[in-house]
């Protein structure tokens, strides 16, 4: 009797994996930088290309790096919380321009609002290769140590900011001191 | 309004088929033939209803209804008309629709089909079929409807997505879908039967053509899917082990499995609830196919747009359908044995153990492709399953499998003695092995051991398969009874396998890929060819814009072929495709692929030789043409047994053998 029993047994134990894997996301794989120091960069700048931008610039920061690009849809949907970020929460936010057009990237930074201090320009994708990145958009938060603190991937949301974002930059600002922080909707 | 009227139709078809899934059964059980016949109109009603739908939908693409939500996303009014209507099929909601569009077909030729078959098996079988299509539909209104409106409508739609525009893509998901779904049938018949504890020799020959069928139109449209792959892709490769491939590949498995059962099950009354047990499982693994593609629970390149609430629909539909199915089995399956025995050495003994190689072969599959899942569920980390475990672990039941096929096909059945079957078979397996290991060295100048084991298993199944046929012709006078289609198809089935075990073992041998960069201009020496690079141009198609380069390929200074790889940018997605050039030849392909610009005038260029690789999609073409013939046998049209048996009282149908 029991081997009639044996397939409806193994069916039940395969059932119950496959309720437990439609709570899991798949696609998320763990940044394998976070935790370690930030990759170090130095690119032109989207603004004024005869000049810099690079990770020089925000050591004992803490900042975001936002990895976008005028061919991706979805910096385009994130682009306004983005820009209200860049007004309302103290947090400094660079920009990696990935294997985009020049005019083109300016031209959305003069339509749609520029929420970076700078936007550094990464032409061949070189940079982009260091960080891992894979779809942009994609932003990574880096602490005063210039360790990776989390990564993002898919558009920044209020929901992301404040339960994956906030708490980091809080507990490393609890340990020194940083610009108050708010809460942006 | 026109689109309110296919969901009207789909609500209609669900009513119809709860009356199906109910009535007919109960009818069946309580033995009354009033009820038992509502399960043919109602079968015939749901088709008409579900295919009113269907062109609903067809209208609503064929006329840019950009108010309807499915339609915005998968189509455009820039894109072809052939594409319009296969963007029907492009997303989620609308592949589901075709889904039931073709369960309500197969249902549709039970019920017309099965005039000579017992009342109360086809109530049953088609009040199953009825319980499969309320799920369905159910999951359609409920979770997934493709005639959701849009308010205000859409100037202009999303588009199709690219890699879908193109002929064989177009024909795979329906052609695949014939064969997926219409393992409902075997599994109708097989949960008919253990409704009425009753399987016998008719019951295995009533099912066995609708199992052929289905596996035929499973391989084709696994085939189409492989070739579609090689040359859209772009990476040259035939199959890549992904999760959704492996979806497909598993109830071809299973249902490859089955056929060979019911064999045994009709000729010899044996193997009963085993038979019953595959018949479930080609089905469930089919529904398990739809569930890992739709809910998003593995990564794969195929996936839709996923959702975990239709995840959870489909995983109930999966519990409700194989977990009831297979509780039913657990119930009654233990009373169908019935004794009988066959030797060693019996074509029997031979099917079992290619059963029992499937099945390894199917452990195999679903373990690698549930590897992550697991691992994942349990909290012990993310990893993915690639080629080199698949291909590693798919030779322990490949090889074996490869050599039984060539010595079953010629056992007899009950018993025959070894000495005969290998006195037969020496010349064919001697052969095999001599020129299986001259061939590779021959043509390539190198060969690996597994290499030479490969030819020489698909050498022995060709000529293994060609053994009796050849020899008919030989002795043409011979008074052996002639070939029955049934035999043909056989012959021709397992001739298909060699065939793709020859083209399979070559070409993953032998395959050559570079990547280079070049400016046009350039000439070079390459597997015996001389490319040169003529020019890139640039020119717009109907949806598209595309970069082209031209290459001469020429050999001993006179021109082969001319070969233009394409890249294009389709005009509202903005998704850059690769559309390689391919030389196609019986005994070798060139692929070219242009990639990026590098600057100066330099491309990157993906450049492939792949010898014999056209073997790897003519063996399944071959496997599907024996499949066809088999299930178009003359002894399954034939009424002779069925009309005594349906000239028995109903009571007597009921009883347990």
């Amino acid at each position: 009797m029991w081997r009639y029993l044996l397939p409806v047994v193994i069916f039940s134990v395969l059932g119950l994996f496959f309720l437990r894997g439609l709570n899991l996301n798949p696609g998320y794989v763990p940044s394998p930088l976070i935790g370690k120091p930030a990759p170090e960069y130095e690119l032109p700048k989207l603004k004024d290309m005869t000049s810099t931008v690079g990770s020089a610039d925000y050591v004992g920061e803490v900042v975001l790096l936002n990895v976008w690009a005028t061919w991706c849809p979805g910096c385009r949907q994130e682009h306004p919380y983005l820009v209200e970020l860049s007004e309302n929460s103290g947090v400094p936010i660079y920009g990696l321009n990935w294997k985009d057009d020049g005019d083109k990237a300016r031209a959305w930074l003069e339509t749609l609002g520029d929420p970076y201090v700078a936007t550094a320009v990464d032409a061949t994708g070189e940079v982009a290769i260091d960080w891992g990145v894979y779809a942009a958009p994609e932003t990574f938060l880096i602490g005063r140590d210039g360790k990776v603190l989390y990564k993002h991937i898919a558009p920044l949301t209020p929901a992301v900011w404040e339960n994956e974002f906030l708490p980091r930059i809080a507990a490393g600002c609890a340990a020194q001191p940083c610009a108050p922080l708010t809460n942006v909707r | 309004m026109i689109p309110e009227l296919g969901q009207l139709a789909l609500a209609i078809s669900l009513s119809l088929a709860f009356i199906q899934a109910i009535i007919p059964i109960a009818g069946a059980a309580y033995e009354r033939a009033d009820w038992m016949a509502l399960a043919r109109p109602t079968a015939i009603g749901q088709f008409v209803f579900v295919a009113l739908s269907f062109c609903v939908l067809a209208n609503a693409f064929l006329s840019n209804d950009f108010s309807v939500l499915y339609v915005a996303y998968n189509s455009n009014s820039a894109l072809p008309a052939v594409y319009k209507f296969a963007a029907i099929w492009g997303g989620h909601e609308g592949s589901l629709l075709l889904w039931i569009m073709i369960l309500a077909f197969w249902t549709l030729l039970v019920a017309i089909l099965s005039r000579s078959l017992p009342e109360q098996l086809v109530a049953r079988v088609l009040g199953v079929l009825g319980i499969v299509s309320c799920g369905l539909l159910l999951f359609t209104l409920l979770t997934s409807n493709p005639f959701e409106r849009l308010l205000p409508a859409a100037f202009d739609g999303n588009d199709l997505n690219p890699l879908l525009q193109d002929p064989a893509m177009a024909l795979h998901p329906p052609v695949l879908y014939l064969g997926y779904v219409g393992f409902a049938v075997p599994f109708a018949f097989a949960v008919a039967a253990l409704l009425t504890r009753r399987l016998d020799k008719d019951w295995a020959r009533w099912t066995r053509p609708w199992a052929l069928a289905s596996w035929m139109f499973l391989t084709v449209g696994i085939t189409l899917g492989s070739w579609w792959a090689f040359y859209e892709l772009g990476w040259g490769g035939w199959w890549f082990w992904d999760p959704v491939e492996n979806a497909s590949f598993m109830p071809w498995l299973a249902g490859t499995a089955l056929i060979h059962s019911l064999a045994v099950t009709e000729r010899r009354g044996l193997f009963k609830s085993w038979t019953i047990l595959l018949a479930i499982l080609a089905f469930s693994l089919s529904l398990l196919g739809t569930f890992l593609v739709r809910s998003g629970i593995l990564v794969s390149v195929h996936s839709f747009a996923s959702d975990p609430a239709r995840g959870l629909f489909i995983l109930l539909l999966l519990g409700v359908i194989s977990g009831g199915s297979l509780v039913l089995y657990a119930l009654r399956a233990g009373r169908m044995e019935t004794e009988g025995g066959f030797k060693l050495v019996s074509r029997e003994a031979f099917l079992l153990l290619n059963n029992i190689l499937l099945v390894v072969a199917i452990m195999a599959v679903l373990f690698g492709t549930l590897y992550p899942l697991f691992l994942d569920a349990m909290g012990l980390g993310k990893i993915s399953v690639g080629p080199p475990y698949f291909n590693t672990v798919f030779l322990i039941p490949g090889l074996p499998l490869g050599l039984f096929v060539g010595a079953g096909m010629h056992a007899t059945w009950k018993s025959m003695r070894g000495e005969t079957l290998i006195r037969k078979l020496a010349v064919a397996a001697g052969f095999a092995v001599v020129i299986g290991a001259v061939i590779p060295w021959v043509a390539f100048g190198s060969a690996s051991s597994l290499t030479m084991v490969g030819v020489m298993v698909g050498l022995w199944v060709v000529v293994s398969a060609l053994f009796d046929p050849v020899r008919r012709l030989v002795s043409s006078s011979s008074s052996s009874m002639p070939f029955s289609l049934a035999q043909w198809g056989m012959t021709l089935a397992h001739l298909g396998v060699g065939v793709f075990i020859l083209g399979a073992t070559i070409t993953s041998s032998y395959t050559i890929e570079t990547d280079r960069s070049a400016r046009p201009g350039d000439r070079w020496e390459l597997f015996g060819y001389e490319f040169v690079f003529r020019n890139v141009r640039n020119f717009d198609g109907v949806n598209y814009r595309a970069t082209e380069g031209e290459f001469e390929i020429r050999r001993n200074g006179s021109l082969v072929t001319v070969m233009t790889p394409q890249k294009r940018t389709y005009l509202v997605q903005q998704n850059p495709m690769t559309e390689a050039a391919i030389d196609s030849g019986w005994t070798r392909h060139l692929f070219i692929a242009l990639g990026d610009p590098l600057g100066d005038g330099a491309w990157s260029l993906r450049i492939q030789y792949k010898p014999l690789i056209r073997f790897v999609w003519l063996g399944p073409l071959i496997m599907a043409f024996g499949g066809l013939l088999a299930a178009s046998d003359p002894r399954y049209r034939s009424r002779q047994v069925t009309s005594r048996v349906k000239s028995r009282p109903v009571r007597v149908v009921g009883e347990t053998v």
